[in-house]
């Protein structure tokens, strides 16, 4: 049970959000940006990121809804997220996207553990500035959304159909668009 | 030096800000929200919650930064200094001291809030929504945390420099810039 009282059938972030729309709207659109908006970086390689992240936090709900979100964009790949999970230096991924999960990592457990050495690795793979700067971003950014997901206590089935199905559907729509369905129309009630 | 290229002479996160102005939006909307709108906990007991959270992660910016904000609200340094050191003895209220036993246990990890936590705060007259605040707030800084530090931002070592930054966020909050 939910530590307080979340609006019930919405598992994970959704009853949080759905609780406090007012909220919901930043986080939404922040996560939009990072994972979803155009960028240099695939919505696949985002979206593995945060998946990794995710699982170094032990966040059932956001692992298993960006991992479906990510196979979802990577041609249905199942087994490549769960490599990356795994063991991401020997998955069939870019060098590139090896050296920017390195850095993941280390903002994961903390950010000053991310060193000089960790960003002229990355460039020298052909990683940009605003490639370092949104993985250190994505990697923070998941560092608070599974926080707010597991410190609320929210209710996160163990129901793989149930991500496969939601992560086909946010991997098309986004985040914003992907919300409408639980959140009030005029957000920021409180 | 910051690892990538940022605009030189912003310290802290308005480097960052500066940099991916696209990120800089929510996440300035989410501090504004969390810690400046109108809330029935005073500004000044969420900026000693982000306080908290941020001198735990040892984040020298937003520590202090924030200390400064808190500091402006209340009207000395004297609780901020008590707060980060060993809360419990520190002159807050009980309520303040369950909310912020509960946002030490999200900034090492979420799965540490326990029911009793939760209970004791609600005990000491804290709503659901206070409890649902003081859990985004701890977590929201565990990510502006690692942003800051992350990026190996400027933080400059000047009192009076962030004396006027926390003066300025609780005058005006954290829609735009201060400089």
């Amino acid at each position: 049970m939910p530590h307080i009282a979340l609006p019930e059938g919405l598992p994970g972030i959704r009853g949080a959000m759905a609780f406090r729309p007012a909220t919901a709207k930043p986080l939404n659109e922040l996560v939009e940006v990072l994972l979803f908006g155009p960028h240099t970086l695939t919505q696949g390689e985002r979206e593995l990121i945060a998946t990794y992240v995710s699982s170094l936090n032990d966040c059932h709900f956001c692992q298993s809804i960006h991992g479906a979100i990510a196979a979802a964009h990577l041609g249905g790949d199942e087994d490549l997220v769960k490599r990356v999970k795994a063991d991401f230096q020997h998955a069939a991924i870019s060098e590139k996207l090896k050296a920017l999960l390195v850095i993941a990592g280390k903002v994961q457990r903390g950010g000053k553990n991310v060193t000089a050495a960790d960003v002229e690795h990355a460039c020298s793979l052909g990683a940009t500035d605003v490639e370092i700067h949104d993985t250190v971003l994505i990697a923070a950014a998941f560092c608070m959304y599974n926080r707010y997901v597991d410190g609320l206590g929210t209710i996160q089935p163990h129901d793989e159909a149930l991500y496969r199905e939601r992560g086909k559907m946010v991997a098309r729509k986004g985040y914003v668009e992907g919300s409408k369905d639980y959140l009030p129309a005029e957000a920021g009630a409180r | 030096m910051p690892h990538i290229a940022l605009p030189e002479g912003l310290p802290g996160i308005s480097a960052g800000f500066a940099f991916r102005p696209e990120t800089a939006k929510p996440m300035r909307e989410l501090a504004h929200i969390l810690l400046h709108e109108p809330n029935s906990l005073t500004p000044g007991e969420r900026e000693l919650i982000a306080t908290y959270v941020s001198s735990q992660n040892e984040c020298y910016f937003c520590q202090t930064s924030h200390g400064a904000a808190a500091t402006s609200y209340l009207g000395g340094d004297d609780v901020v200094k008590r707060v980060k050191t060993d809360f419990e003895s520190a002159p807050v209220s009980p309520k303040l001291k369950a909310l912020l036993a509960i946002a030490g246990k999200v900034q090492r990890g979420g799965k540490l809030v326990t029911a009793e936590d939760v209970e004791r705060a609600r005990r000491e007259g804290a709503s659901d929504l206070e409890i649902h605040d003081t859990v985004l707030i701890a977590a929201a800084f565990c990510m502006y945390n690692r942003y800051v530090d992350g990026l190996d931002t400027w933080q400059p070592r000047d009192a009076g420099m962030y004396a006027q930054m926390g003066q300025h966020l609780a005058e005006h909050g954290y829609l735009k810039s201060s400089r």
